[in-house]
């Protein structure tokens, strides 16, 4: 992508005025999109996002710049002004030697998209759009949407690091709308993977359409969701995101090093029920967070967060590692050449624990059975975190019975924790992946988790 | 001035646009924008960016079909290959008799100045010393603010320029900056944390006192913050809340939604769908809102469209494709995520036609109930679809007319239908916040709170 020599060139103008560390990361990002929406295969997208971007670091500051030209008058600009901010620092020359490293495992995909005729991914919108339809006469819209994205990334820093990475992530969404007496209801299916067109031999397009429709066609009957806190059983990989949000954004160091976590000082300490042991994970092959390398350059990694309800870890990127004089965590991300990386999750979940999981909802008198979840937020500070149920039921007497409407949960992080009573055996990755979004950065991460009971959280739904 | 590159926007979307072969239509849209920003902790700085970027995204209809492409470069190669991979895309849609792209058609855009010199000559020493003297007042504020995760300062200015091979041209540049805080405030093992920001054209439009004072309060008023029982109460909206509200609400008025049958406004045009004190326009004319424009992203002029009247629904709004099928003009409504995607349909400037009372006012009426100065989890508890609303939500209660103790881990629910039809009260006191939407005090007069 770019010249080994000439990145030695740029980062050698990069600490001409004096920062101590610098790095460049260049990334070709090429893409493609097909989208249908009322029975018309809408249109076919491409691009290309192609450049780099270049930190200097002296002290705690950090100055940054981009370009998306990528010769030698182009960067040695961005080295210019991204130095521009690290002008206080010592001033003099550096050079720096360069080694190569390894080039990123994530280049084991199967079939590159852009080996795959266009119409092949057309046809699988229509063949979703088809059987979405035929899952009952009240479905009366769907959208399908197909994407897929190769991202070539190289790093390369004044430490002498020089990596290089090569990720392919392919996705598939439908959303169906169902209509009847009670009005209209959504329902969702997504699947999301780190690979290519090969995706689709394990994936039938058809199975995801039927469960996107019978979802919209299943809340047509359903209730108002209750009002208050009580008993909540959130079915195997259908949840994961509770703890992305309930842990996940509090144990990332750069909101531990301010302060601004409820989680901060609390290593070694019980900060969840023991059934609880909590694994971020980058190696996960084809899961939607996974990837060689950070994009710092540094080796993804499995790093236990919590290991049997005591807090082992948090995650952390070059800047906070290097701070707090220890290895990085391999969760230095970015969403482009075009922003600055910080500590991000990769692939969160929860291990499986040994109830049976059928048992953990017999043995729930009264409560609600979160089937899938559609996102949530956090509150970092405060603990206090959201998530949506898109497909849920009540449970009365040990049984799942009727369907509830749309609502948001609430809870507070270490609250929900040590609430965990009921960890089951089954376990299972949430089938779509997610887009994480912090101070604006959108990253591909991944969530799992096995059924799961919490004893109370606060169901924000209007029956009384 | 202009940002820099050496390629003007307007000849290059004109020379593209002019590829167009017999039998097609070609729109290209290019934009470029330099933006810095500046994150102060500590009395130093953290982190200073800056950079410009620039890209075109190419729309190619041909025999009723659509393609698309886009690329972050406006190298002429690039260009070229570009035109050439949005032209094979248009190979593989479904034809569309009402795939088309604008025309003029005779309106005369606003005479709005949203571009400020001032902005290009200020220093970026000047743009840390207002982070850092933001940081320094908010600590300094109250002693219960124990540090300032983050103060920041942040600006844009940006151009952008369509053609089409259907006569469209158009082209328009803006700046915008913006100073932001996010104070932590602790009492014992307790932190709350409040944001505070203020936004202008030129450096010299931002209100460090307003983000400062925001800032303070937002994060000391929460302090002893409790979960309260549930119950059905009044609730009402701060200004800031209500931006966001209007921004979901745009989404159930856009003609593409009611096309596809996704909106729940679809049968019920010349209806009262409302409160009667709720008359909403959007009106991007209006030079006060932040989202203010003279073009729309197809390069129609945009103008003032009325959607709903003392509670009856007047219209939606419409690009130039949903206009067509939809058999009515476009109402220059085409809003893009930048040069990355193709027009879709939205509001810019929405506002409601304000009441006689403040916050103060109309929390006094409603007398006991909630009073909402945040949310939360907005993409997953709103379907604008079903009309099912249900969000995290932190306020101050109001008992006998005043606002009393904070509450926090709570959510307020009810239905976008119920709420628009229960609406009691607008205020008086109007602000054009970020966002596509004024910010007004909203009051409704039941929703169910969950707590404890």
């Amino acid at each position: 992508m770019v010249d080994p020599h000439l990145v030695q060139r740029v980062l050698d103008a990069a600490l001409r005025t004096g920062g101590d560390f610098a790095e460049v990361f260049a990334e070709d990002r090429r893409s493609s999109a097909a989208r249908l929406d009322d029975g018309r295969v809408e249109q076919l997208s491409s691009g290309r996002d192609r450049g780099a971007g270049i930190r200097v670091v002296v002290g705690d500051t950090t100055g940054f710049a981009h370009t998306a030209d990528l010769t030698e008058a182009g960067l040695l600009q961005a080295a210019a002004a991204a130095g521009a901010a690290a002008r206080d620092g010592g001033g003099g020359t550096r050079r720096v030697a360069l080694a190569r490293g390894g080039s990123g495992e994530s280049r084991r995909f199967g079939v590159l998209p852009e080996s795959v005729a266009k119409h092949r991914k057309v046809e699988l919108l229509l063949r979703a759009d088809d059987a979405g339809r035929s899952a009952g006469s009240a479905v009366t819209q769907m959208t399908v949407a197909y994407a897929d994205a190769r991202r070539q990334i190289l790093v390369a820093n004044s430490d002498g690091l020089l990596v290089d990475d090569d990720v392919v992530r392919t996705s598939f969404r439908v959303s169906a709308v169902a209509s009847g007496d009670t009005g209209m209801q959504q329902g969702y299916e997504n699947v999301a993977r780190t690979a290519g067109f090969e995706l689709f031999d394990d994936v039938e397009v058809e199975e995801v359409a039927r469960t996107a429709a019978d979802r919209a066609l299943a809340k047509l009957a359903a209730r108002p969701a209750p009002t208050g806190e009580m008993p909540v059983v959130i079915k195997a990989g259908r949840g994961a995101v509770l703890f992305h949000e309930a842990c996940g954004h509090g144990l990332e160091a750069d909101a531990i090093e301010k302060r601004a976590s409820v989680f901060a000082g609390q290593v070694g300490e019980r900060v969840a029920s023991t059934a609880v042991t909590l694994v971020d994970d980058g190696t996960m092959a084809r899961e939607w967070g996974a990837s060689a390398i950070d994009d710092e350059g540094a080796p993804a990694a499995r790093n236990v967060l919590v290991q049997d309800g005591v807090l082992t870890d948090y995650m952390w990127d070059f800047l906070r590692s290097r701070r707090a004089g220890r290895a990085s965590s391999g969760n230095g991300r970015r969403q482009s050449y075009q922003h600055l990386p910080m500590v991000r999750m990769t692939n969160t979940y929860l291990l499986p624990g040994e109830e049976d999981p059928d048992e953990i909802v017999r043995q729930t008198p009264y409560g609600v059975y979160v089937a899938q979840i559609n996102g949530g937020q956090v509150n970092t500070v405060t603990g206090d975190f959201v998530f949506g149920m898109s497909e849920a039921f009540l449970i009365e007497d040990g049984e799942v019975t009727v369907a509830l409407r749309g609502a948001n949960l609430i809870g507070n992080g270490p609250e929900v924790l040590r609430r965990i009573d009921a960890v089951g055996s089954d376990f299972a990755m949430a089938s779509g992946g997610g887009t994480c979004g912090k101070n604006g950065q959108g990253v591909p991460v991944g969530m799992g988790q096995p059924t799961l009971r919490v004893t109370a959280m606060t169901i924000g739904g209007t029956a009384a | 001035m202009t940002i820099g590159g050496e390629v003007d926007l307007q000849a290059l979307v004109a020379r593209v646009a002019g590829w167009a072969r017999a039998g097609e239509q070609v729109e290209a849209y290019a934009a470029r924008g330099r933006e810095t920003d500046v994150v102060v902790y500590e009395g130093a700085i953290e982190s200073l960016s800056s950079a410009t970027s620039q890209g075109l995204g190419l729309r190619v209809i041909v025999g009723d079909r659509q393609g698309f492409a886009y690329a972050g470069s406006l190298d002429e190669d690039v260009v070229a290959e570009t035109m050439a991979e949005a032209r094979d895309n248009a190979a593989f849609g479904t034809p569309d008799e009402h795939l088309g792209l604008a025309v003029p058609d005779g309106v005369v855009p606003a005479p709005l100045d949203l571009w400020r010199e001032e902005l290009a000559g200020f220093p970026d020493a000047a743009k840390v010393d207002l982070a850092l003297d933001l940081e320094r007042r908010v600590l300094g504020g109250d002693t219960r603010i124990r540090s300032v995760q983050s103060a920041s300062y942040g600006d844009t200015a940006s151009e952008s320029a369509v053609a089409t091979s259907t006569g469209i041209s158009a082209s328009t540049r803006r700046t915008g900056c913006y100073l932001a805080a996010v104070a932590l405030a602790a009492d014992g093992d307790e932190t709350q944390v409040g944001v505070g920001y203020s936004v202008g054209r030129q450096p010299a439009d931002l209100d460090t006192d307003e983000a400062v004072r925001d800032a303070v309060e937002r994060s000391t008023r929460m302090l002893g913050a409790r979960k309260p029982a549930s119950a059905r109460l009044a609730v009402v909206f701060d200004k800031r809340v209500t931006t966001t509200l209007l921004g979901i609400l745009a989404g159930t008025l856009s003609g593409d939604a009611v096309l596809k049958g996704r909106s729940l406004f679809a049968s019920r045009l010349g209806e009262r769908v409302g409160a009667g004190v709720i008359t909403l326009a959007d009106d991007p004319t209006d030079a006060r809102a932040y989202g203010a424009a003279r073009y729309d992203s197809e390069g129609l002029a945009c103008r003032r469209n009325v959607l709903i009247r003392d509670g009856v629904l007047q219209g939606f709004v419409y690009n130039t494709y949903a206009g067509r099928r939809a058999g009515a003009a476009s109402t220059a409504s085409a809003v893009r995520g930048g040069f990355r995607s193709t027009p879709g349909i939205g509001c810019r400037a929405l506002a409601l036609e304000p009441g006689d009372r403040d916050e103060a006012a109309i929390v006094a009426r409603v007398g006991n109930g909630l009073l909402v100065r945040s949310i939360s989890g907005v993409h997953s508890g709103v379907n604008s679809v079903s009309g099912d609303f249900s969000v995290g939500a932190e306020g101050l209660m109001i008992r006998d007319g005043a606002t009393a103790e904070p509450v926090r881990e709570i959510t307020i629910a009810s239905t976008i239908q119920r709420m628009l039809g229960d609406v009691v009260a607008v205020g008086n006191d109007v602000e054009w916040l970020p966002g596509s939407a004024a910010g007004v005090t909203l009051a409704v007069g039941e929703m169910s709170m969950s707590g404890a």
